[in-house]
């Protein structure tokens, strides 16, 4: 015969498309819980970034003269855009999620050469872009609470209502954030948390649920063996140990450790971002070290640094050493592992 | 017995595809029309003919003898009539031919004389030695002679002699077979492994999804009076890896750097112990082995299959689907499709798998890799292999060599997991070949450099010692002549009685005059030679000169002539220029 294909001829069932459909399946608890408790806005918000990401992921590869097929049925495009539709606001405009989504796929993926070739999150290079060039608009957050129907947030996102500032709110971190800056002392974390507008019962009134669905589908995910244990219990592990110790020095001015899991990008991040194989560490000591960094990272810029959280840019700043790690982490090798 | 067994990291489960071909006894294959035997059929060097077309040969007759340490004999067959000593199509992935010897079987499959000889009466080289010349060797896939494993080492006590009865890989049931029916004569030849390398303990591994070959093996070792361990390990592919079933038995991790038995322990394969049995003791050279027929087969079965079966002819037996389109040798892990069907079997092919759409469906396309790291985690040597697939990809073969690609078993245990569908082993052994051939080359290169860097100092001793000679006889030439002016000079200073100051001033003059003649006398001879040498070694082009180069060359010449002759102290510098 011409070309015999080459062992192994029996393979495990096993593909692209199949682990990112999981990692979907993966994130319907978070996603669940989000349209119940914040709003049905965010379906549209999915809707719209996967349509967005498909036609730009369709355009690149017809650029790069890639089989369409082939690629656009791997997933991955939908992944990016779920990720960036569930850490923006999900009354953003439309067109500011449909550009976050199109610069994570063209350039933040295809132009580095496709899948397995980008050396940053493309989701979290959407965010940090929109985040920096649209600071107004990706801080306008909706009142917990308020009962609007679809049709109505769908208004809202194609700009056919106006954006009532009675519908904008602050996250719970960062109307922790900025309350403790502006009050300077004066005003204390538990007062703060007595806000049962903003603040439920140990995080952000709703959103503690949301991240809960996101834990939830994490844990799944690991127990399918789709990640491994390092980078979720290294990043957890971190923001909770410098959370809680700053937390135990003083508790007027820091948030817990519970506050702080369960607020803004923490749990989608640990299980969902930071995890990201082709961004991150392969190594699983390097899989710590990576997790935990952008941990610590995160909880510094949420409570020392200008934005209220920190998560995408730790994810990025972790994303640009991971290189460095893995070389520095190389596991022993079968039987080369005594020198002794 | 219950025994602490150790783990090895990675591992994958693929489906065993073994309960089809044990359900019935071994069969001995019919004689094929033609036999074809490779004579390079292990590693090392390859055996030399000894037979030439027209032969008639008996069975177990040698054919090709082993050539050098790490090489193994190679024996007809069955009696018949040799009909060419000529290249075949190997089975092989290349599809290269090699030499074979065709053999036309008479049907009477007539032995040689084989003498029985109880080994523990012959020294360990003898042993060896006849390990060598009846053509024993790895049947577990390696096919290394086996005689070459057989000398434990200087330094470090053989602790463990480990023996391989795992057969991990999927289909391949041929030595679950062997030890449950010929279990006696495995055991015995264990023995002759045993007395060889003298360890301290025996291990016989077998994988726990064969309990009769267990049993079957503990009955043996019990009736034979050994003291062999026989000890189940957990089914997970490669646990029959030689390195891995060393490391779950006894826990110690066998590098590729390193032989094991300089970590004190030895691993054969179960059908290697029963071939060195009847070799040793029943004078049976390997003529045929035990071969799984499965796949897309109506009828697996294992049949005692003589070397040299073309391939195509052997599968029939097992009454193969008609949808059948290729056979594997091997498993469905490591093996590959043999380029036709025609190709003979040899003492490496331990299963054929009749290959179909239907048993092993189409591969998806490669996609690109996404870091997944799944292979990293079934890899049984512990290795990255998505870094060694990066790097075999960029070409950057330095660094797949220091990611420790040379310890890569080519199990298939990464291909096996990855989503992307990338052909991994393969990638690793384009990287091993370039870097092998580029071994080669850079050998190649530095034996030519050597080479030149003697010749120059060659050139320039040579160089040296003319130049002594020369010298030498000079001086003796100048010796000579001034001693024949001394005696002159005396003769002529003799019968005028002149002051003593007169004679002795022309006489030092003169040895040094005469030794500058002697020099320069010399060194014209020495041209001369050198230039009737010259000549005589170059293509002349004076023979077809035209009369007008002739005569102009005459005139040269007869210049040349009077100038040597008008000045002989004026000349001697000139014609050291000239030269």
């Amino acid at each position: 015969m011409m070309f015999a294909p080459p062992a192994p001829y029996l393979l495990k069932n096993v593909s692209v498309s199949q682990v990112m459909t999981q990692v979907c399946i993966a994130l319907v608890p978070g996603i669940a819980a989000y349209a119940w408790l914040i709003g049905p806005a965010i379906l549209a918000q999915l809707v719209i970034a996967s349509l967005a990401a498909l036609l730009a992921e369709a355009v690149m590869l017809r650029v790069q003269r890639k089989p369409l097929a082939m690629f656009l049925a791997d997933g991955s495009a939908i992944v990016t855009a779920w990720l960036i539709a569930l850490t923006f606001p999900p009354l953003a405009p439309w067109w500011l999620v449909v550009t976050g989504t199109v610069f994570a796929i063209v350039v933040a993926k295809h132009l580095y050469g496709g899948l397995g070739q980008n050396p940053f999150n493309p989701a979290m290079v959407a965010f940090a872009i929109c985040i920096v060039a649209f600071p107004a608009l990706m801080s306008q957050w909706p009142v917990v609470g308020l009962q609007q129907s679809l049709i109505e947030q769908i208004n809202i996102i194609f700009g056919f209502s106006p954006r009532l500032d009675a519908l904008s709110s602050a996250t719970p971190l960062d109307a922790m954030k900025t309350s403790l800056k502006l009050g300077e002392g004066s005003v204390e974390v538990p007062q703060l948390l007595a806000n049962q507008d903003i603040f439920g019962n140990f995080a952000g009134r709703g959103w503690e649920w949301v991240a809960a669905g996101y834990l939830l589908g994490g844990l799944w995910l690991w127990q399918r063996k789709l990640i491994s244990w390092h980078v979720p219990v290294a990043f957890i592990g971190a923001l909770a140990l410098i959370s809680g110790a700053l937390w135990l020095y003083n508790p007027a001015q820091f948030a817990s450790p519970l506050f702080h899991l369960f607020s803004g990008g923490a749990m989608i991040g640990a299980f969902f971002i930071a995890t990201d194989p082709v961004s991150g560490c392969t190594t699983p000591r390097g899989k710590l070290i990576f997790g935990a960094g952008a941990g610590l990272l995160a909880y510094v810029i949420r409570v020392f640094g200008g934005y209220p959280d920190g998560v995408a840019f730790a994810v990025l700043l972790m994303n640009l050493s991971a290189p460095l790690i893995d070389l520095l982490t190389q596991p022993p090798i079968f039987g080369m592992k005594d020198k002794a | 017995m219950l025994m602490n067994l150790f783990k090895f990291k990675g591992g994958v489960k693929p489906p065993t595809n073994k309960t089809q071909s044990v359900g019935l006894p071994i069969a001995p294959a019919p004689l094929p029309s033609r036999l074809a035997v490779p004579l390079h059929q292990s590693i090392g060097g390859t055996p030399r003919p000894v037979v030439q077309a027209g032969d008639h040969v008996l069975k177990g007759q040698l054919i090709g003898e082993a050539d050098g340490w790490i090489s193994a004999a190679v024996h007809a067959p069955t009696s018949g009539t040799v009909l060419a000593v000529e290249m075949r199509v190997q089975p092989h992935p290349s599809g290269l031919d090699a030499l074979c010897v065709v053999i036309e079987p008479d049907g009477k499959d007539e032995w040689i004389p084989r003498a029985t000889v109880d080994y523990k009466s012959l020294k360990p080289e003898e042993v060896r030695q006849r390990l060598q010349q009846s053509g024993v060797v790895g049947l577990g896939g390696a096919v290394f002679p086996t005689h070459g494993k057989l000398t434990a080492s200087k330094t470090v006590a053989m602790d463990e002699l480990v023996i391989n009865g795992a057969e991990c890989e999927p289909f391949i049931t041929c030595d679950d077979l062997l030890m449950r029916e010929r279990a006696e004569d495995v055991v015995r030849g264990i023995g002759i492994f045993r007395d060889l390398l003298q360890p301290k303990k025996v291990l016989i591994g077998i994988e726990d999804n064969k309990p009769e070959a267990a049993a079957a093996m503990r009955a043996a070792v019990a009736a034979l009076g050994e003291n062999f361990a026989v000890v189940q390990v957990p089914t997970l592919y490669p646990a029959g890896g030689a390195k891995q079933l060393i490391r779950v038995l006894t826990g110690k991790e066998v590098p590729a750097a390193k032989r094991s038995t300089d970590l004190g322990v030895q691993c054969f394969n179960v059908a290697t112990a029963y071939t060195a049995w009847r070799a040793i003791a029943h004078g049976e050279p390997v003529v045929s082995r035990l071969v799984t027929l499965s796949g897309n087969v109506a009828e697996p079965r294992n049949y005692e299959v003589l070397i040299g079966t073309p391939m195509g002819e052997l599968l029939q037996l097992a009454r193969p689907h008609p949808d059948t389109d290729g056979i594997v040798m091997g498993g469905p892990m490591m093996g590959f499709l043999v380029p036709n069907a025609e190709v003979p079997v040899v003492k490496a092919t331990n299963c054929l798998i009749a290959h179909s759409e239907r048993v092993f469906p189409p591969k998806a396309p490669e996609m690109p890799c996404i870091r997944c790291g799944a292979c990293a985690e079934a890899c049984p040597h512990e290795l990255q292999p998505f870094e060694l697939y990066w790097f075999s990809r960029a070409k950057n073969f330095g660094k797949t060599q220091e990611y420790a690609i040379f310890d890569c078993i080519e199990c298939g245990c990464c291909a096996f997991v990855c989503p992307s569908r990338i052909p991994l082993v393969q990638y690793f052994r384009f990287a091993k070949s370039e870097i092998w051939a580029r071994e080669r080359d850079k050998n190649a290169a530095d034996a030519a450099k050597a080479r030149f860097e003697f010749k120059q100092l060659r050139d320039e001793r040579e160089k040296a010692e003319k130049a002594e000679k020369l010298a030498k006889a000079a001086a003796a030439q100048a010796a000579k002549k001034a001693a024949e002016a001394a005696a002159a000079a005396a003769a002529e200073a003799a019968p005028v009685e002149s002051p003593a100051g007169e004679p002795a001033a022309p006489a030092p003059a003169a040895p040094v005059d005469a030794e500058k003649d002697a020099k320069r006398a010399t060194i014209e001879a020495a041209m001369a030679r050198a230039k009737a040498q010259r000549e005589a070694a170059q293509v002349k082009n004076t023979e077809a000169v035209t009369i007008e180069q002739q005569r102009e060359m005459n005139e040269i010449e007869a210049r040349r002539a009077a100038l040597a002759a008008a000045a002989p102290e004026a000349a001697g510098p000139d014609s050291q220029k000239a030269e």
